[in-house]
């Protein structure tokens, strides 16, 4: 090995621990409580995962949090952007979430037809 | 690439281990697999995160929440309530937090409340993966010591940060390492002492077993810095998980190539065995270390010629403590203006303590040098348990000094407790409440000592017999005034005659015992 093939390594490195406790530009919260996970919030959840790995977002986190009170809208995904309001989804599934990360997330346009 | 949503980081050192770390492992991987989430939760292992007595110790990352006293059978919950629904365990959660703890991960470095050079990575990264200590900075010091240092621009970084030895005798790194460079012969070596045997010091256990590669990157450096090529780690053969870490570590370098024949394309070779210790406390002390290593029985040498000029097989070799060959990666890869800027300017720098007794949160912390101690008992270790009084505390191990709450404002490093006859020594810190029984204390040290001594010399061999014979007398309440005499006259006299520290040493305990505590002594005299 070289210097240079050490500092690829090191790059490479780099993220994969960054991604355990950064700060990320973009957070999605998925709504995990008992109503949130019986409406299908656990494929949302993993879907947001897939994609967000898929597309090498190295700076968005997944993240899931508890009830947030509104049963009637789950499964329910906040998504929070750096210096920009929260966007609250509600009743969202798989295909809703692809087109949360293509829209939103990569492309800083809130979905708002998902958007409560 | 796939992403992981959360870490689960488990601390996994021998404390860990003896209060069921790897089953606790093993069920939370478990049912992290039963409830489907594999792909997107990581379990990963890692040093001490320096709370010991708090049973299996857990962080999980990104939320950067602590939970102690993790059970097998709390594993469901963990994962069901926390990793699924996102609400941490609150019954679970660490309450009695090591103080560099409560500040989050993101403020390293900002805030001067934690210093942590040596530990940095501590708790943090998986030890045994080489690209997370990479991802770090670790090697980062090797390529500016081959691309811009040079051996003796390194000498010098490490010369300039007034960097001095953390096994307890405070001597100056570089000189060592410009002793050793001067020698004449092609052949030389890199000792790295890891005989940890000073009673209550556990610190460089835990570094071995929480950041394997900042070790490894020290010995390169030194080795390059001296000209030696071969470097060898003595260690306690009790450590078993520090060697498994340890011999892990070295295979990944030798696969980077950051060990072995021509290091980075700069044309430098070096390799590092690893040397198991049977358990002389005497070993400890170079010299001896060295004709252990060569097979001989351990006992100490003359000296001169010291082991800079002539050490293993003769050749010039450099002993350095575990501690000290820690720091050298972060004083190369950052210079010695900013190590500088911890700890006193006598002392620069931190040290590692190991904390034990009587003490809320006992464990391992780093601290700058200078910090008193009244702030290492109070404000980093919680405070003396069960709302007590400070009675005392026993610095440096059995060879190192009695304190009472006179010294708890003395700053803590080598020079200054030169000036009060106290020692730093390997940084063991055994602290007694107002319960403690000093008389007792200084048995267990007497009788440490005499178990300890190899019998080489007479006055160490005869010496530490009549000293725990006497201690014993006091303790039994069949002692004299004179007795006392004798535990000072005897133990001076060893200190003027016997051929190594370890016959030098029980002079230290025993006149500061009775410079803090003198009427407890005496009272269980006739």
């Amino acid at each position: 090995m070289n210097l240079e093939e050490l500092k690829k390594i090191r790059e490479k490195a780099q993220k994969d621990v960054e991604l355990r406790q950064k700060q990320a530009r973009v957070r999605i919260v998925v709504g995990m409580g008992t109503s949130g996970i019986a409406a299908g919030a656990r494929d949302v959840l993993k879907t947001f995962v897939e994609e967000v790995g898929k597309r090498n977002l190295s700076d968005v986190v997944v993240t899931q949090t508890g009830e947030k009170g509104l049963a009637s809208q789950e499964p329910m995904v906040e998504v929070f952007e750096e210096d920009k309001p929260a966007v609250v989804y509600g009743n969202m599934d798989s295909e809703k979430a692809k087109r949360v990360v293509v829209e939103h997330v990569v492309n800083g346009h809130p979905v708002s037809e998902f958007a409560i | 690439m796939n992403l992981v949503r959360n870490h689960v980081l488990i601390s996994i050192d021998a404390g860990t281990i003896m209060a069921g770390a790897r089953a606790v492992e093993k069920a939370l991987v478990e049912e992290i697999n039963k409830q489907g989430l594999s792909g997107e939760i990581a379990v990963l292992e890692t040093g001490s995160i320096g709370a010991t007595g708090q049973g299996v110790v857990i962080v999980v990352y990104p939320e950067g929440i602590y939970y102690a006293n993790v059970t097998p059978a709390d594993a469901a919950e963990l994962v069901e309530e926390h990793l699924l629904k996102g609400r941490p365990v609150k019954r679970l959660i660490m309450t009695e937090m090591p103080k560099q703890h409560v500040i989050k991960k993101e403020k390293t470095g900002l805030l001067r409340e934690q210093p942590r050079i040596v530990l940095r990575n501590s708790g943090v990264i998986n030890p045994e993966n080489i690209d997370e200590y990479i991802a770090e900075g670790g090697y980062e010091a090797l390529e500016k010591a081959f691309t811009d240092l040079k051996p003796a621009g390194v000498t010098k970084e490490v010369k300039d940060s007034g960097l001095m030895g953390r096994g307890g005798a405070a001597f100056t790194t570089a000189m060592k390492w410009e002793f050793a460079a001067r020698a004449p012969g092609d052949v030389k070596y890199i000792i790295c002492n890891a005989d940890e045997g000073e009673p209550g010091t556990f610190k460089d256990r835990l570094i071995l077993e929480g950041d394997p590669h900042k070790l490894i990157e020290g010995m390169i450096l030194a080795g390059y810095a001296v000209g030696a090529t071969k470097g060898f780690v003595y260690i306690r053969g009790e450590y078993a998980l520090s060697i498994e870490r340890l011999e892990k570590a070295i295979t990944q370098a030798r696969l980077y190539g950051l060990l072995g024949d021509d290091i980075l394309e700069s044309g430098f070779s070096f390799d590092i065995a690893v040397m198991k210790g049977a358990g002389a406390y005497v070993c400890g002390e170079e010299t001896a270390l060295i004709e252990s290593l060569e097979g001989k029985r351990g006992h100490p040498r003359n000296k001169p010629p010291y082991p800079v000029t002539e050490g293993l097989w003769a050749k010039p070799t450099v002993v350095n403590n575990v501690e000290t060959l820690a720091n050298v990666p972060e004083i190369v890869r950052n210079g010695a203006a900013w190590y500088r800027g911890y700890g006193t300017d006598k002392c620069p720098g931190t040290k590692v303590y190991t904390i034990i007794g009587n003490v809320a949160t006992p464990g391992l912390i780093e601290a700058e040098m200078g910090t008193t101690l009244r702030d290492i008992i109070y404000e980093y270790a919680g405070g003396i348990k069960d709302g007590k009084k400070f009675k005392g505390a026993l610095v440096g191990g059995a060879a190192g000094a009695f304190m009472g709450p006179e010294m708890l404002d003395a700053k803590m490093d080598f020079v200054n407790l030169k000036e009060y006859a106290a020692v730093l020594g390997s940084g063991a810190i055994l602290v007694m409440d107002e319960d403690a029984d000093i008389v007792g204390m200084l048995q267990s040290v007497l009788h440490f000592f005499r178990h300890e001594s190899c019998g080489h010399c007479v006055p160490c061999r005869l010496g530490t017999n009549q000293l725990a014979e006497i201690i014993d007398r006091i303790a039994e309440g069949k002692g004299k005034t004179e007795d006392v005499d004798k535990l000072v006259s005897i133990s001076e006299v060893m200190r003027d005659t016997s051929f190594c520290p370890l016959g030098q040493s029980p002079v230290l305990p025993i006149t500061s015992s009775l410079r803090f505590f003198r009427d407890e002594v005496y009272s269980r005299v006739q």
